[in-house]
């Protein structure tokens, strides 16, 4: 017995416009909307929308046999809304057939995985929360940003109760294992791995429509002759890729899209199923545990995280970037903390890789700036801006545990507040109760000696109220 | 090899280039390469070619001995060159005004009557291609298209051009026909052109019709600094400088610098600008400057040359190139070698080889500011343009482009056999 497992990534940053030196402190709306609307419609028509009914057309004919996850980020959800609401749509048509699973990641498709534990948290809860509203799914798989993943992250994600995570196959990390197994993290035992493989993904993600590849053409039977033909104990392929590769990386002129549709039968013939991550996580067991102490990504050759965090100028905006995490953290202006979030997408330090230049190819393709530097020169612009305001807020003069206590002091002050209002609410509906009866119960002369003495303690409380907040 | 400028009295980019190239083409070997200057100093380097001075040919046959001859241009030439020379004058030439050793004079540099020059060039030429076999004859820039014409007729050898700029660089287009008709002419009669950018090439297949097979590029290189004047260290205050070094003409672009100036400088103030050089739009420039209010930053520094330009270039933050049209540019890469980032802009040759630059349209003077901002206020992208752009420049030799060249030639000699 063999299963897929598919999963399928949308994402879109929020691009950047054109921000120059001059705009800082003036203009503060960053975002390129004509490009992002023109991106996101174009893809969302020639990939997303067929693909999608594609899909649903799959799961109807196999008797719901057939099923995907998807990892959609906050911010390709946001557009999508904006533009392309017929998209959310028909994506809650596909998730009412219960055959599409929905994977946790972090809302704006965010590095902070790799240097703000608090702020991974927060953007994951986020991300859930919003699948949660659209879907009505609670996401238990966590698939980080682009597949990166590490010991250090494992903690983190099993911390949040995810029961596994997605990553990559990466060649260094496995050696002679083979991706087609459940593992399990080696600092963290019960997160269990669900690991790319990349050879038979990037068949049809990148070689599919390649007529100089000796597998050329690739039909759906020589495919899933393929899978058959893989040892026995290996249970589990993992197809992970971009969800552009139906009908933008792959053109419908392809046959892409029959490809997949031909799928489950060959699959049936051959007594291959589909799976989940969830399902399948909870169908196998680990075969062992792997240790990776250093990031890996499903990113270029190496694997790793050189393509966001490869050069002195993206680790020089990453770490400006975060360094003003615990201010924004403090903050409570709501544009200020959507223009962190969206500023926080990992494509902005994609855009900035210097990593073959020359040939360029994938870095270039992806990149709405000309080079590196301009993304670089653009993006800190857009980021002094950010830190302007940031500052504004609060400034930069008072140290971050200063503020902190400071804030500490104004939340308990407040706390207080409400207590003491509480209290004089207690008091004033005694004074109220107690009038009643003394109405119902006694003679007038009784009733007005005590009256007065009774409000002037409530006056007394009040007073004190409004000292303390002013200290 | 016929050329108008050699270092180290040169007085624009092409002596730089023309002297870079031989000596890269000397250095791959098997090759004997004589060069032909107008008006030779004397402190020329003889080592990779031997240098013959077109003021120093005779023309007409004049009756002197060794020593005098020695005592005149011994400094220059061997005197048994003069004699050789002497022995191949081909027409009567004693009409013309000649000298005591029957030679013309020659200013060596772009005087009013240049194109007289240029014609007087072409018939020492003329005694030269007799005297001096070759197998190859290698003309640099227009001026020295008649010089090679003349000397292909005579030898029947294979004639390349090199294109180091064309009227349509100098003139944003606005061509000066007698110029243009001696292009035409030299790329007409050439076996091969070639071109010191895909710019220029383009600008020669369109501009000047000539079959897209025939040309090819071979870009410039640089050579490496001596010791002395990498460790050239200039006091530094704390404000920032951002240089423009070049002819102030309008192929340059000035304006755009001053423009782009005066942006940055209304939005921050520890910033100075320097523009060195001299050409014909100073003046326009120093008024522009006054005139946007920012004289106080903006500064002249009049031409420089020699180590006076690395100085320059040490005391600099930012070196900007914000050329309208430029065949190559050579001194973007010099900046690079003094470790200053530069900007440059894509109508330059130079940008089609270099990575670790900024590169911008010459008539977005929002985004040359935004980038001289970024190279000032953002430490890490004037940190990496610097390194990498060190570790680049290093891939740049002319030894490379020597060896393209060679190649070329033996392709036009094998194609005619």
């Amino acid at each position: 017995m063999k299963a897929i497992c598919f999963y399928f990534q949308i994402h879109q940053p929020f691009r950047l416009k054109t921000y120059r030196f001059f705009n800082i402190g003036n203009d503060h709306y960053y975002y390129d909307d004509f490009a992002n609307d023109e991106i996101i419609t174009r893809i969302a028509h020639r990939s997303y929308l067929p693909a999608n009914q594609m899909l649903l057309d799959m799961i109807n004919s196999s008797n719901k046999e057939f099923k995907v996850a998807f990892s959609i980020s906050g911010t390709a959800l946001e557009q999508l809304e904006q533009y392309v609401p017929e998209f959310i749509e028909s994506m809650k048509e596909l998730a009412a057939t219960g055959c599409v699973e929905f994977l946790s990641e972090t809302y704006a498709h965010s590095l902070a995985s790799l240097k703000e534990p608090e702020e991974f948290v927060e953007q994951v809860k986020a991300h859930d929360e919003k699948i949660y509203q659209l879907f009505g799914q609670h996401p238990t798989v966590f698939r980080n940003t682009e597949l990166i993943y590490s010991d250090d992250i494992a903690s983190m994600v099993a911390s949040m109760g995810f029961k596994a995570a997605i990553t990559d196959g990466a060649k260094h990390i496995l050696g002679w294992k083979s991706p087609n197994y459940v593992y399990n993290s080696a600092s963290a035992p019960n997160l269990k791995l669900l690991l790319k493989n990349s050879k038979m993904s990037d068949d049809i993600s990148f070689r599919f429509s390649n007529s100089e590849w000796d597998a050329y053409p690739l039909t759906a039977d020589k495919y899933m002759d393929w899978i058959a033909n893989l040892p026995q104990e290996e249970q589990i392929i993992n197809l992970f890729m971009n969800y552009e590769t139906f009908g933008e990386l792959q053109s419908r002129e392809t046959g892409i899209f029959e490809f997949m549709k031909a799928l489950p039968r060959f699959a049936a013939e051959r007594g291959i199923t589909f799976w989940t991550p969830s399902e399948t996580v909870a169908k196998l067991k680990p075969v062992g545990e792997l240790a990776v102490p250093f990031p890996i990504s499903w990113a270029d050759e190496a694997r790793d995280t050189s393509a966001w965090l490869g050069n002195d100028l993206q680790n020089e905006a990453f770490n400006k970037l975060y360094s003003v995490a615990e201010r924004v953290h403090l903050c409570s202006d709501r544009r200020l903390k959507q223009d962190w979030n969206y500023l926080q997408s990992s494509d902005h330090f994609f855009y900035m890789s210097t990593k073959h230049m020359n040939d360029g190819a994938v870095h270039s393709h992806y990149s709405p700036y000309e080079s590196p530097f301009q993304a670089f020169m653009n993006y800190m612009n857009v980021l002094s801006d950010f830190i302007v305001r940031v500052e504004e807020q609060y400034p930069l003069s008072i140290e971050n545990e200063e503020l902190n206590s400071l804030l500490t002091t104004i939340k308990n002050q407040s706390k207080e507040i409400e207590q003491l209002n509480r209290e004089i609410t207690l008091l004033r509906t005694n004074i109220i109760n107690s009038e009643e009866e003394e109405v119902k119960a006694a003679d007038g002369k009784d009733a007005a000696t005590e009256k007065p003495a009774k409000k002037a303690t409530t006056r007394k409380t009040t007073r004190t109220t409004t000292t303390k907040t002013k200290e | 090899m016929f050329g108008w400028e050699f270092p180290p009295h040169i007085l624009g980019g092409l002596g730089t280039a023309s002297h870079g190239l031989t000596k890269g083409m000397a250095e791959n070997g098997n090759m004997e390469i004589t060069f032909v200057i107008p008006k030779p100093w004397g402190d020329e380097d003889h080592d990779f070619a031997n240098i013959i001075g077109a003021n120093s040919t005779p023309v007409v046959w004049r009756d002197v001995n060794w020593d005098y001859v020695q005592n005149r241009i011994g400094n220059v030439m061997n005197p048994q060159t003069y004699f050789d020379l002497r022995d191949h004058i081909y027409a009567d030439f004693n009409y013309m005004r000649t000298n005591d050793l029957g030679c013309i004079e020659f200013s060596g540099r772009y005087p009013d009557n240049l194109l007289e020059e240029i014609n007087n060039y072409s018939i020492v030429a003329g005694v030269i291609a007799r005297t001096v076999p070759c197998d190859i004859i290698h003309s640099h820039d227009w001026l020295t298209y008649p010089a090679g014409i003349h000397a292909k007729q005579v030898t029947g050898k294979p004639l390349v051009v090199h294109v180091h700029a064309t009227d349509f660089d100098r003139s944003r287009g606005n061509v000066n026909p007698v110029v243009y008709g001696i292009e035409c002419d030299g790329f007409n009669n050439a076996d091969h052109i070639i071109t010191v950018s895909e710019l220029t090439r383009r600008t020669v297949i369109e501009k000047y019709g000539q079959d897209p097979n025939k040309v090819t590029t071979v870009h410039n290189a640089v050579e490496p600094l001596s010791e002395e004047i990498r460790s050239i260290k200039m006091p530094r205050g704390k404000e920032k400088v951002v240089t423009f070094l070049g002819r102030i003409t309008m192929q340059k672009g000035p304006e755009y610098f001053v423009e782009a100036a005066s942006m940055v400088l209304h939005k921050t103030h520890n910033i100075r600008f320097v523009m060195a050089g001299s050409g014909d739009m100073m003046e326009k420039m120093i008024r522009l400057a006054a005139d946007r209010d920012i004289a106080d930053r903006f500064h002249f520094t009049g031409f420089l040359k020699g180590r006076q330009v690395y100085e320059m270039l040490a005391a600099s933050d930012v070196y900007i190139m914000p050329s309208v049209s430029e065949p190559f540019g050579i001194s973007p890469l010099e900046a690079m070698q003094m470790g200053v980032p530069s900007i440059i802009s894509k109508q330059s040759g130079c940008a089609e080889i270099l990575e670790n630059v900024i590169k911008v349209d010459y008539w977005d003077t929002h985004a040359i500011a935004d980038a001289i901002y970024a190279l000032t206020h953002y430490p890490a992208l004037h940190n990496h343009l610097k390194d990498n752009g060190l570790a680049e420049i290093d891939t740049i030799q002319w030894k490379k482009a020597g060896a393209k060249v060679i190649d070329i030639y033996n392709n036009v000699i094998n194609s005619r056999r």
